[in-house]
């Protein structure tokens, strides 16, 4: 049983190492951690701070696919949540107020909680695909992303507005005790309650936890609804990032990133059991990736390739048909040799 | 077979959403089909835009939509493309289809345009580029092409730094989206100008032209590399993400590091003035009057020059405080 | 081998009224393997052009598996199939389909958005000029339809018409390619009875046109109704083939269900005067005119605390969808439901485990076993969901719980944190037990609870049941296996095309011969 449950972050948590190590050879300062203006500085704090929002997205990612779901329209969520946010405060009498700032979190976070909410009424009331569903959603979100903001990048000044993304709090960025502080608080919630084990109920036989009483519709809709709040909280953090809420580009592929952190992080697409610690090395893998492709001084030309054939490496390890193939291949080897 | 009808009734609301989204950025998309009077007074245009990526995109499209207005003899269709080529063709097919007087668009990228640029050729309709140009062994498959040159902003950025600045310079460049004409023009006229000089490119990297990847490529830079001294930027978006990285660094823009970037949007022109970027080369997104007088020109029948290059300025900090007031993007 | 195996007699069977035309279809000595399963043994089968040829046999009998060997989608181990005298191995489902053998499942197989006529002549469209014809299309389709007796227009959609007619446009589909070998796999399962009566009609045509008919269903009555031939098959062997009127129906049960034709086996009650009831005991539950369309004709039934009512019938009699209404898996359209003599309503399973009444499955790897959570996660899933997610069983009571139905019932291996799909059958089925024990239910309705499960566990699960019985609970026991109902009942309850037919006290004089006699012919009398 512990066997397994190694098996499962074994290969994962080897990549990020593999990763950083590459990193560090390079450049042997790398992961040195210095103190700044009171706060701390050093690429390990930028990769925190970095894998803020998709820590957040896939996060929430994770319980949905537990429930045999998707969510593809985290992307668009993060676009509107950011849009909705800035656009307020551009809008307010007093952009740079605190009070200004709290609203603008408030409004958009309730935005995306309503759009959570429509994904989670089409899935688990209307039994529509959750692929289909989100599709929706993520086709038609960068559109009133747009809407809102205009066509135009808004930027906006509001200092407390974006500490969310750049502040620091206690030396840590705000960000990044944020995005780890909910993972922690849904960590904890899942497996101290029984939401965990009804979650992977209905992820892996809906039908005789149907029979079984767990109350399936109302817990897939709650996933859904967490993961539109979450994206729209990583939403804020992307806006607060740049102060420019850019309907296009903000959160663009976010979608892809979290489901990949989340097959990396050993649970399975067809639903059931999943693992959000799994998760976090996965999100830490692919903002590790961007880190070194800077540091590694990997040419623009092959960023793209660099990325996949690392992704690639790290699934096709943690195949266990493949590591079963090699196994047996080495093991004929070591037959054939023993016949020589 | 339920599914099919729901999944129709969803792209169709999609498609709305879409539609809504469109006019709504456009402000005055007009889908009217009376052209092909070239007779008459009023020239109708079909312009293609790229999509909304940059503050420079949203300027250039603002200019355009006020210029080529009813007043000044003009029907325009506009269409945004969201940086998408098939989308971009789509909307060419669809201005030809209506009989415009003129097409116009900058293209999302450079190469794939032969094919339809022949059937505006084929129905007498003239093409005038905008902004970027396309990548043809035929060059009478457009009339004209109206735009800033980007080796030439490149190698001003460069001349400036080698002028103004120490002789001997660590660079890292932040390079817009991979492949796209501004990046590798912009790249070779700056490297032409630091040639033969001690600046050296210490390291070089995209950004995508966005805020967000400026900022997360130049804090990469900041954790492998003590000795930066100036940052060139594509844009000016890339180089307010840098201002960022630096600033969470715990140095200070402009002055630690030195910044030098090109496009001299508002806020790239505000960072200027605040000391935070050094040297903004400007690129011109004012494109509406050299395009309206070349399509009068065309649509007359005169000669036009096959390359019009927009008059680009560039600012120093001192310069960019006089001119800022007056900017109108 | 050939010698080990009784049942299977291809030879040995002597057609009474052999018929003057060769077999169109011959099947002999076929196996089928599945891992570590023997689903068909040396099975012959033969089918005649112009009859309808009945295919009999309970649940895992081999009925599926055979058309599928014949259509080629299971691949044989052994045997030999020839068609029209030629020796013949399909690819599948759609080589069949070319070479004159079409297959119309229970589920109708088209497209309701399409027009009839598109549904038809799908994958046989006439062209013209390089695009479809569709004049020719509507025109070809309605010399089908009319062969049917149908009299809709081609042009309608699919959708617009009622599932027997849906069904009867697949029938002409099938027919498009010219069949002579039609096989239809419970077509009447959805359908009402004069849908049935029209059904029959157009097989009853076909069947004069000369086409051969493989026909499976499990209503008796429209067996009788239809078939000229019956084949019987039980746990993938042959058992016997037989022109319907010399197979009457009472030893048409007898065969299916044990195999032999005068079944004798068992038969001794153990339970009767063990629990006398009351005379003034009241009835836990009443239903009262229960029923579901398609499902279960509405019925009355009153369950007693601490009686064991066994129900028995064929399968597809409507034994698990009288279980299912009573535990709200399926919503009752007709008839009440009283609790302590008040009505109440059960439309969610939750309902009912509120009103402490739980249901096994009889497909336990469906509708119960959740195979990657452990042991212990499965015992409390029924609790912990009747408590919400919020509010989690606390760890030592959990643990007590689990330990405790663990040990009463034997589970092996005795650890909670195995992985339930690592069990075996039987284990499997203690622990779903031990889901449902631990809600506390004062009616627990067991649906197949022994099936596929080694000898050791069936006798412990029927002892736990007798057990709880006596302790108080209401228990409704489903089961194939007469023997069992005959051994765990106070009252047997005879279910028969999906209608109660009886309700008997479980006395001495009743066994399992006496059983069959009323699941045949649907008299309490004798």
């Amino acid at each position: 049983m512990t066997r397994i449950y190694k098996h499962r972050l074994f290969w994962p948590a080897i990549a990020l190492l593999a990763l950083l190590l590459a990193c560090t050879i390079k450049r042997p300062d790398i992961l040195g951690i210095s103190v700044l203006d009171g706060h701390l500085f050093g690429a390990p704090i930028d990769i925190l701070r970095n894998s803020s929002p998709l820590l957040l997205v896939a996060v929430g990612m994770t319980l949905v696919i537990a429930t045999r779901g998707i969510d593809l329209s985290v992307g668009a969520t993060v676009a509107i949540s950011g849009a909705v946010a800035l656009t307020f405060i551009a809008s307010s009498a007093n952009p740079g107020s605190a009070g200004t700032a709290v609203g603008a979190v408030i409004v958009a976070l309730g935005l995306c909680l309503i759009l959570g909410a429509f994904n989670g009424v089409l899935v688990a009331n209307f039994g529509i695909q959750p692929i289909v569903a989100t599709l929706i959603l993520m086709t038609a979100g960068r559109g009133v992303a747009m809407l809102i903001t205009n066509g135009q990048i808004t930027t906006v000044n509001s200092a407390p507005f974006s500490k969310l993304a750049s502040g620091y709090v206690l030396g840590l960025p705000v960000a990044a005790i944020i995005a780890y502080g909910v993972f922690a608080v849904v960590a904890l919630v899942v497996r101290r309650t029984a939401l965990g084990m009804l979650l992977e109920a209905v992820g892996i036989n809906p039908e005789a936890s149907r029979l079984s009483g767990v109350k399936s519709r109302t817990l897939v809709f709650t996933v859904y609804v967490l993961c539109g709040l979450l994206s729209g909280l990583a939403g804020l953090i992307f806006a607060g990032n740049t102060m420019a809420a850019d309907a296009n580009n903000a959160g663009l592929f976010i979608e892809l990133d979290a489901i990949l952190a989340v097959v990396i992080g050993g649970t399975s697409l067809a639903g059931g059991k999943f693992n959000l610690a799994g998760t976090m090395i996965g999100v830490l893998i692919i903002t590790t990736l961007s880190l070194a492709v800077t540091v590694l001084g990997v040419s623009p030309l092959v960023t793209s390739l660099f990325k996949a054939i690392v992704v690639i490496a790290v699934t096709l390890m943690m195949s266990t048909r493949l590591r079963a193939m090699l196994g047996s291949l080495r093991e004929r080897r070591r037959y054939q040799e023993v016949g020589a | 077979m339920k599914r099919q009808t729901f999944l129709r009734t969803g792209l169709a609301t999609l498609s709305i959403a879409a539609m809504a989204a469109m006019s709504a950025c456009a402000g005055s998309d007009s889908s009217g089909s009376e052209g092909g009077g070239s007779g008459s007074e009023t020239i109708t245009i079909g312009f293609s835009q790229v999509g909304a990526e940059s503050g420079w995109r949203a300027a250039n499209t603002k200019d355009i939509q006020d210029t080529l207005t009813e007043e000044n003899g003009f029907k325009l269709s506009f269409s945004d493309a969201q940086q998408k080529q098939e989308n971009q063709i789509q909307a060419l097919r669809s201005y030809i289809a209506q009989g415009v007087d003129v097409l116009a668009f900058s293209p999302v990228v450079e190469t794939g345009w032969d094919a339809v640029l022949q059937e505006a050729k084929s129905a007498n309709i003239p093409v005038i580029l905008t902004d970027r140009a396309v990548d043809t062994t035929d060059d009478t498959l457009f009339a004209s092409f109206i735009g800033s040159d980007f080796i030439e902003e490149g190698q001003r950025a460069g001349d400036w730094v080698v002028e103004n600045l120490d002789k001997d310079l660590k660079v890292v460049e932040l390079q817009g989206t991979t492949g796209s004409a501004p990046a590798i023009d912009r790249k070779e006229g700056f490297g032409k100008a630091i040639e033969g000089t001690d600046i050296e490119i210490i390291d070089s990297q995209t950004g995508d032209f966005t805020r967000a990847g400026g900022k997360q490529v130049m804090e990469g830079f900041l954790n492998s590399h003590d000795d930066i001294d100036l940052v060139f930027a594509h844009n000016d978006d890339m180089g307010l993400g840098a201002i960022e990285a630096i600033e969470a660094a715990g140095k200070k823009p402009g002055e630690d590091i030195k910044i030098v970037t090109i496009d001299a949007v508002k806020d790239g022109m505000q960072a200027l003035v605040d000391g935070k970027i050094n040297y903004i080369v400007e690129c011109n997104p004012l494109l509406g009057e050299d395009l309206a007088e070349i399509a009068k020109k065309v649509v007359a029948g005169e000669s036009v020059e096959k390359r019009i290059v927009v008059e680009d300025a560039a600012f120093t900090q001192d310069e960019a405080a006089e001119v800022l007031a007056d900017r109108t993007y | 081998m050939i010698d080990s195996t009784p049942m299977s007699r291809t030879e040995e069977i002597t057609v009474q009224h052999s018929p003057t035309t060769k077999p169109i279809v011959q099947m002999a000595g076929i196996s089928v393997e599945f891992p570590g399963v023997k689903a068909l043994d040396n099975v012959g089968f033969r089918l005649f052009p112009g009859e309808v040829h009945a295919l009999m046999g309970e649940n895992g009998a081999g009925k599926s598996t055979l058309i599928k060997a014949l259509t080629g989608v299971n691949p044989i181990a052994s045997g030999t199939i020839t068609v029209n005298g030629n020796d013949t191995r399909f690819t599948g489902p759609a080589d069949a389909r070319e070479r004159g053998i079409s297959t119309v499942y229970q589920e109708v197989n088209l497209c309701t958005n399409l027009t009839v006529a598109e549904n038809i002549m799908l994958g046989s469209e006439p062209r013209r000029f390089g695009g479809l014809d569709w004049r020719t299309m509507r025109r070809q389709a309605q010399t089908y339809l009319e062969r049917m007796g149908l009299k809709i227009d081609p042009a309608s959609s699919l959708g617009s018409h009622s599932l027997a007619v849906q069904q009867l446009v697949a029938i002409s589909r099938a027919m498009v390619v010219d069949a002579k070998v039609l096989i239809l796999d419970e077509p009447t399962s959805s359908l009402d009875t004069d849908e049935v009566a029209q059904l029959f009609e157009v097989m009853r045509k076909l069947r004069d046109d000369g086409v051969a008919i493989l026909f499976v269903s499990h209503f008796l009555d429209q067996i009788y109704a239809i078939a000229d031939r019956i084949t019987v098959l039980r746990n993938g062997q042959l058992v016997e083939e037989r022109e319907k009127d010399q197979l009457p129906q009472r030893e048409l049960v007898s065969l299916m269900i044990a195999g032999t034709s005068d079944a004798q086996v068992g038969g001794a009650n153990e339970r009767t005067a063990a629990t006398e009831r009351a005379a003034d005991a009241e009835p836990l539950l009443q239903a009262v005119g229960l029923g579901r369309k398609g499902a279960v004709q509405p019925f009355d039934l009153d369950l007693y605390p601490g009686e064991v009512i066994g129900l028995a019938g064929l399968l597809g009699s409507g034994r698990t969808e009288l279980a299912r209404l009573f535990y709200g898996a399926d919503k009752a359209d007709d008839g009440v439901i009283k609790l302590g003599g008040k009505p109440v309503k059960l439309r969610t399973p939750r309902q009912a485990l509120g009103r402490k009444i739980a249901y096994t499955s009889e497909d336990r790897k469906g509708e119960g076993v959740v195979g990657e959570l452990t042991v212990a996660e499965n015992i409390i899933l029924g609790l912990q969901a009747a408590r919400g997610w919020i509010r989690p069983l606390p760890k030592t009571k959990a643990t007590q719980i689990v330990d405790a139905y663990i040990k009463a019932l034997g589970v092996r291996p005795a650890n909670p944190n195995a992985l339930l799909k690592n069990l075996s059958g039987g284990n499997q089925q203690k622990v779903l037990l031990a889901r449902w024990l631990a809600t506390a239910p004062k009616l627990l309705l067991l649906d197949e609870p022994t099936r596929g499960i080694d000898i050791g566990a069936k006798t412990e699960i029927m002892n736990l049941v007798s057990e709880l019985a006596e302790q108080g609970m209401s228990v409704v026991f489903i089961s194939a296996e007469l023997e069992e109902v005959l051994r765990l009942s106070d009252r047997i309850v005879v279910m028969r095309d999906h209608a109660k037919v009886a309700e008997i006290p479980s006395t001495p004089d009743v066994d399992v011969p006496r059983l069959i006699e009323i699941i045949a012919t649907g008299e309490e009398n004798k």
